[in-house]
């Protein structure tokens, strides 16, 4: 891998092309369909985010929404009950999502696979429980509405600018780390955490800064979530909401590193789509994802580039 | 926390009889799970649809056929017709998937949670329903003064009735301890002969038909809604974890704990009693990160 070249050109090209039409689309579409793209965006980074943990990691992260919720929460109540610049809420949401995640981590990081997951689950639930109570300072179940946004990106299309830039960014930070040294010791400890440890890798370590920095990243989608929608509520933390996201990953292809971006999208498509013709769109959902656990496991960008035998998938497969 | 001061001994009894009703509840559901994981090693997320298809089953046919035998008609048939579903979902889809991840298995009970959830929406439409205790078990009786409803006592004499007869179930009968083998070696089983698969079925109805079994009690109790799947497996899921995964006894120990801070929370500080089992659950698993008892994983 040393001496491999970060991005292949032809996909740098891709990738532009993709950009330049991004960047293009505010100016074609109608103010609904920017509205949905700034939410995919800012979902596609939300199982991003998990997935530096769930497919770089093998890690079973099984309350990811906690972290977003909690990056929204601390974005909105810092402009809400704060009354401070609504700017501050993207530095101080995806902290306090951080450092939450570091806290969890502390706790979870001794244990493996489903007992992490559990536990994972029953701390994200304490908080969940907390936002969902606190009547006088989080609106409870009500959630909070209205939340102020920066005026510059106030508007439909600002706001998805913003949502642009900022996930963009994210990726390729996300991209960089995932392509580092950090991010080749992260993955052969998923693939094999004995070994790991046996050529001296301090596998906690590792697997707590992963943590901390999908922790991070899922607290960015939530301040970013907050931009677009102007409200938060509790059921941005609510478990379902995490599993959904672990859906995101493996519909794109939790092997792949931008899987998940296109899980996102695919799902708030879904979403939209179906919302309209029918109410029982979480039951198209479920029957989905039954497909593609029996014939698509690898999920569907996983499947392409496993079909065109080229671009790395996450998984080296021996 | 001045609202403390208020709470009298009969008050406190009162509430922690609630509180063990309400555990009743909470281990005859997760015992059904607790089962599922440890022989069958599935996180069941669905298994909290099931109970819900069990209050609703319940709910129809007490009223259906209504009064008295209605009630304790339903009793018996929602359960078996859960366990039957679950059957059903078994041979048909979940028997395949065996082999795969432990993630992969757990994604798919949870898309079966999205499609029985739309079914139950379906079928029962989305305004919740309320069922009457049979009319033998209805009203209260005093007890230090305070009135206490006698379907809650009729819940604290099941529970310890199904804990009873599971524990004979799985430890008395032979396919109950070709179940447990089957927990620790499945591949032994196997070689000698036995025919897994089908013990793997029979668990996994077993284990659904528990969650059936909680729905139809908790009927006459609470109203019959969508999200009661939501509410109650997560705390399922807890309960086991802090019993210890595949533990029975441990899910008792877990219901209790769920059960008793929850209704000691209400008396307590009603805003937050909701938060008071959670914080319970995590104290348990920073010391004891695998449950209170032992695991039979």
């Amino acid at each position: 891998m040393q001496n491999q070249k970060l991005i292949s050109s032809r996909s740098l090209i891709l990738m532009a092309v993709l950009l330049a039409a991004l960047a293009l689309f505010p100016s074609v579409a109608s103010r609904y369909y920017i509205y949905l793209a700034a939410l995919m965006l800012v979902t596609g980074l939300l199982a991003s985010s998990l997935n530096m943990v769930l497919g770089f990691g093998g890690m079973y992260q099984f309350n990811h929404a906690v972290f977003y919720g909690v990056g929204a929460y601390a974005a909105a109540l810092l402009t809400v009950r704060g009354g401070v610049s609504p700017w501050w809420g993207y530095l101080v949401g995806p902290l306090a999502a951080a450092l939450l995640s570091l806290i969890m981590g502390i706790i979870c990081v001794r244990l493996s696979k489903l007992y992490f997951g559990m536990l994972q689950i029953s701390l994200g639930s304490l908080v969940w429980a907390v936002v969902f109570r606190w009547y006088s300072f989080t609106g409870g179940d009500d959630g909070l509405h209205g939340v102020p946004v920066p005026r510059l990106i106030s508007s439909g299309e600002g706001a998805y600018y913003f949502v642009l830039i900022v996930s963009v960014l994210c990726l390729a930070l996300m991209y960089l780390i995932v392509n580092s040294p950090f991010g080749r010791v992260f993955m052969s400890i998923r693939d094999n955490p004995e070994r790991a440890e046996a050529i001296g890798v301090n596998v906690r370590l590792h697997q707590l800064i992963g943590l901390v920095i999908a922790g991070f990243f899922g607290g960015v989608a939530g301040t970013l979530f907050v931009t677009v929608e102007g409200t938060v509520f509790p059921d941005m933390l609510f478990w379902t909401l995490s599993l959904e996201i672990i859906i995101m990953c493996l519909l794109g292809g939790w092997f792949t590193f931008l899987g998940p971006m296109l899980g996102g999208a695919m799902v708030v498509a879904l979403r939209a789509v179906v919302g309209t013709y029918t109410d029982y769109w979480t039951m198209v959902l479920g029957i989905i994802l039954m497909l593609l656990i029996f014939f698509l496991p690898e999920g569907v960008l996983g499947f392409f580039l496993a079909r065109l035998g080229r671009g790395r998938t996450a998984r080296e497969e021996n | 926390m001045d609202t403390a001061s208020h709470i009298t001994l009969a008050a406190l009894g009162q509430q922690l009889l609630v509180g063990l009703s309400r555990t009743t509840i909470l281990f005859i559901v997760s015992s059904g799970l607790s089962l599922i994981l440890g022989v069958l090693r599935i996180p069941n997320v669905s298994h909290g649809s099931l109970y819900m298809i069990g209050a609703f089953v319940t709910y129809s046919v007490a009223t259906f056929i209504g009064g008295q035998t209605g009630f304790w008609v339903a009793l018996a048939v929602a359960p078996v017709a859960v366990g039957l579903l679950a059957l059903a979902v078994e041979r048909g889809i979940f028997c395949h998937l065996y082999e795969r991840e432990h993630l992969m298995l757990l994604l798919f009970t949870f898309s079966l949670m999205l499609v029985l959830g739309d079914l139950v929406k379906m079928t029962w439409g989305s305004d919740y329903r309320s069922l009457s205790a049979p009319p033998m078990m209805q009203g209260s009786f005093s007890l230090g003064g305070m009135p206490f409803p006698r379907y809650n006592l009729f819940l604290l004499i099941m529970g310890p009735l199904v804990a009873l007869g599971l524990w004979a179930l799985t430890n008395k009968t032979k396919i109950g301890k070709i179940a447990r083998a089957a927990a620790v070696d499945r591949e032994m089983v196997a070689a000698m002969g036995i025919n897994v698969s089908w013990v793997f079925a029979f668990v996994f109805c077993l284990g659904c038909l528990m969650a059936g079994l909680g729905g139809a009690l908790v009927a006459p109790t609470q109203n019959i809604t969508q999200g009661m799947d939501h509410a109650i497996i997560m705390e399922a899921f807890l309960i086991v974890i802090i019993g210890g995964l595949g533990n029975m006894w441990g899910a008792l120990l877990g219901a209790a704990i769920f059960g008793i801070t929850d209704s000691i929370g209400i008396l307590v500080w009603p805003q937050f009693a909701i938060v008071f089992p959670y914080v319970a659950v995590t104290i348990v698993l920073v010391f004891r990160p695998k449950g209170l008892l032992k695991s039979t994983w």
